[in-house]
């Protein structure tokens, strides 16, 4: 850092006046650098995302050519009287509200566990974040048979410590909670990767100073590591509920939205409209007024951070 | 001491870098180069660079069979390449349901499509409507030896479109009863000749699981219903038409269900689970794994899982889906596997030829295909005396005169929209979530908002 000051000195007088100063020889070569990233970005997920807003106003089918008879606003009004569109966003927001607080928390306390682990802390950051590299469906296949009913893992361990088992997958009641559990089973790592590496930005000198001021082991965690942890918290947390809201393949893995449809996600509606049923121009409504509730969220959570940060 | 600008390391020290990044461009590109220059001549690297069907003399076939009966389509693609070695065939497998259809649809929309495709009969009425598929003439039939008379009536007569042909039946694929033969010998089931007495009423039937529980100390028949909508569906299906009732009417723009025949069957499948003789949870898996180590006695599923069962050295045995209430009309639920000629973006006589001529080639191994479980269409061979020594397929093949397909409609079919809405509600009732008579009402609100929403077609 410091040879950098250095050299920026000397060639201060190169540093004149106006912007015309920033098309100086660096921006040539990283625009040369980010063009096909942003080519890729632009052809495969801008370029389709207008393509798709256009279509929600046509009533396009994916067994016809081209964009078929304009419905106007017909698509969003027959997804907002729908009463499948609103269940499915219930039941992903249920999904948001059952897994996000678990995987905060747990990801915290396991971190708070694995730091002050004196040796092998290498074998429970190992354990912890190995299942977040298996691929969704992997995951799933794992979580069916150990839910099975009557032949599954977790069944038969409750049963040989007395306990009765639910029907985890096939009771409406059950089966989003039982998702729920698999999803923060596998991604709890990730979190748990995070607050391992906010804790340790945490200076000891603080925790040393409070502990001569007196402080007990609780009272430094709710003050000191809480406080100090506020930015990776709010990280996971926005991550957290994002990812929430864009669950698909659990659901479509191991319960096809079912029993009974009571764990469709907003997603897996869309693709039962788009794809089943081939009405695509449908399913663009219903993506944009999802992308709506997406934004109104993460604009929530922008809110919260700025209040967060100017309070910092 | 002058240090050349250009290196970091300093002169002399051997490749930096950027030269040995350079070196290796270089050697890539000379690498490909004479590839291309060896390729060139070849005509695989043409046909990649041009897609161009005309000078490689191929057919291009998409299928969506996994699991046991890939393995016989696998052996059925392999004895064409072995007679036809001047065509060369390129075979992909998809998987089934939705992914399949999506991808044939689009395909053939974007000017790409496969030579030949397999379609769901019920789901191939889609594609006819949605003009996707070459009409196959009768006149260009003959030409390679297919005519109505060699193919099973019902589903040739079930795929014709206003007279038309545009696909040719490869097997009727019906839901049939898989049975222990050893545990129903125990409970006394079984006829003098060692095959299933038939069942032909409601108390029948739950005797005869009810006596099959009690050898197996757990259940008597199972059929699953977790994750699953496909398998409930076929049952309510099979024993509401046997009581002569109907879903859908008027290309599914009408939901015409008769309330006292759908109670009665869902009356009749909560009965089974109230008296314990089938367990209430349960999934595909998991029923399979049921019958083949003789936890039930009985499995109602598609005759496709017969190679499952005979690798797995369970004695069993097949046969028709039970009678209950058909009496002389009987019925069940089947679907049909055709073949297809999805519409070209270029008429090309040639590759015409080659497509109808593998379309002959797959029906005349019709005895490969039998053996992974299906009713072969062709007749020449289901008539024959090879296919009716070979059991158990023999004993259930009558089922496909019975054959009932799903309503026509633009959301129905195999694996559609349909199904899963069906299916749930049944499944519900079967799993004890729901009482018949509310399963019926959600059956009908759901298919009545599908029968009014605009066909995509």
């Amino acid at each position: 850092m410091s040879t950098q000051t250095a050299t920026r000195g000397t060639h201060r007088p190169r540093v004149a006046t106006g912007s015309s100063q920033k098309f100086n020889d660096h921006s040539r070569p990283a625009m040369a650098f980010l063009a096909p990233f942003v080519g890729l970005y632009v052809l495969f997920i801008i370029g389709p995302a207008i393509y798709g807003l256009v279509m929600s106003f046509f009533d396009t089918s994916l067994v016809k050519p081209g964009l078929s008879t304009f419905a106007g606003l017909g698509n969003y009004a027959e997804a907002l009287q729908s009463a499948d569109f609103w269940s499915s966003l219930w039941h992903t927001i249920w999904f948001t509200i059952l897994t996000t607080p678990p995987l905060i928390v747990l990801g915290f306390v396991l971190a708070l566990l694995a730091d002050r682990v004196g040796r092998g802390r290498w074998f429970f950051r190992l354990a912890f974040f190995a299942p977040f590299i298996l691929p969704s469906a992997v995951m799933a296949l794992i979580w069916i048979w150990i839910y099975t009913p009557g032949l599954g893992l977790l069944e038969n361990a409750l049963k040989s410590i007395g306990l009765g088992a639910p029907n985890w997958l096939g009771d409406p009641a059950w089966a989003m909670p039982s998702l729920a559990i698999s999803t923060v089973w596998w991604t709890l790592g990730f979190n748990f990767i995070l607050y391992l590496a906010g804790l340790q930005d945490i200076p000891t000198e603080l925790y040393e100073a409070a502990a001569i001021d007196g402080a007990g082991p609780w009272q430094q965690i709710r003050s000191i590591t809480i406080p100090l942890l506020a930015r990776t918290t709010t990280l996971v947390a926005v991550l957290q509920v994002i990812a929430s809201l864009k669950v698909f393949d659990q659901m479509y893995i191991m319960t096809a939205g079912g029993p009974n449809f009571s764990t469709r996600s907003v997603l897996q509606y869309i693709y039962d409209e788009g794809f089943t049923n081939f009405r695509v121009g449908y399913a663009s409504a219903l993506s944009m007024l999802f992308f709506v509730v997406v934004l109104a969220v993460s604009a929530a959570w922008f809110a919260i951070v700025r209040s967060q940060e100017s309070e910092v | 001491m002058n240090l050349p600008l250009s290196s970091h390391q300093g002169s002399g020290r051997g490749p930096t870098r950027r030269t040995f990044l350079k070196g290796g461009l270089a050697m890539a590109g000379l690498g490909l180069g004479g590839t291309a220059l060896a390729g060139c001549s070849s005509d695989s690297v043409a046909s990649g660079l041009t897609v161009s069907r005309k000078e490689t003399n191929s057919v291009d076939f998409w299928n969506l069979f996994g699991g046991g009966d890939g393995v016989r389509m696998q052996e059925m693609l392999d004895a064409y390449r072995k007679t036809h070695p001047s065509v060369g065939l390129s075979a992909v497998t998809l998987a089934w349901g939705n992914p399949y259809y999506t991808k044939l649809s689009l395909a053939t929309l974007g000017d790409k499509p496969p030579d030949v495709a397999v379609a769901h009969l019920t789901r191939a009425k889609t594609l006819i409507a949605a003009d996707l598929l070459e009409e196959l003439t009768p006149d260009a039939l003959a030409t390679v030896g297919i005519t109505p008379d060699k193919l099973s009536k019902r589903a040739w007569d079930a795929g014709l479109v206003d007279g038309k042909a545009y696909t040719v039946p490869l097997d009727t694929h019906p839901i049939v009863t898989f049975y222990n033969t050893d545990i129903c010998e125990k409970a006394g089931l079984l006829d003098s000749g060692g095959k299933l007495k038939p069942l032909t009423s409601e108390a029948a039937f739950m005797d005869a699981m009810a006596k099959a529980k009690a050898v197996t100390k757990t259940y008597g028949g199972v059929s699953p219903i977790n994750n699953e909508t496909s398998t409930p569906w076929r049952i309510f299906q099979s024993l509401y038409s046997q009581l002569g009732g109907e879903v859908l009417s008027d290309g599914g723009t009408k939901v015409v269900i008769d309330e006292d025949r759908a109670i009665k069957v869902l009356t009749f499948l909560d009965g089974l689970r109230t008296k314990q003789l089938f367990p209430s949870s349960v999934d595909y898996e998991g029923s399979i794994a049921m019958f083949a180590n003789g936890q039930s006695a009985f499995l109602f599923q598609g005759e496709w899982e017969i190679s499952t069962f005979q690798t797995a050295k369970t004695p069993f045995s097949m046969a028709p889906f039970p009678n209950l209430y058909g009496g002389a009309n009987y019925a069940c639920q089947a679907d049909s596997h055709t073949l297809c000629i999805p519409k070209q973006p270029a008429r090309d006589d040639k590759a015409f030829e080659n497509s109808l001529g593998f379309i002959r080639s797959l029906l005349d191994q019709s005895d490969t295909w039998a053996a992974g479980g299906h009713v072969p269409s062709w007749l020449p061979y289901a008539k024959s005396p090879a296919f009716k020594k070979l059991s158990p397929q023999s004993d259930y093949a009558v089922a496909a005169d019975g054959a009932v397909y799903d309503p026509d409609g633009w959301y129905s079919g195999s694996g559609s929209d349909f199904e899963i809405i069906t299916g749930s509600a049944i499944g519900s009732v079967q799993a004890g979530q729901q009482t018949p008579e509310a399963a019926l009402a959600q059956m009908r609100t759901k298919l009545q908002t599908l029968a009014d929403t605009a066909s995509p077609i």
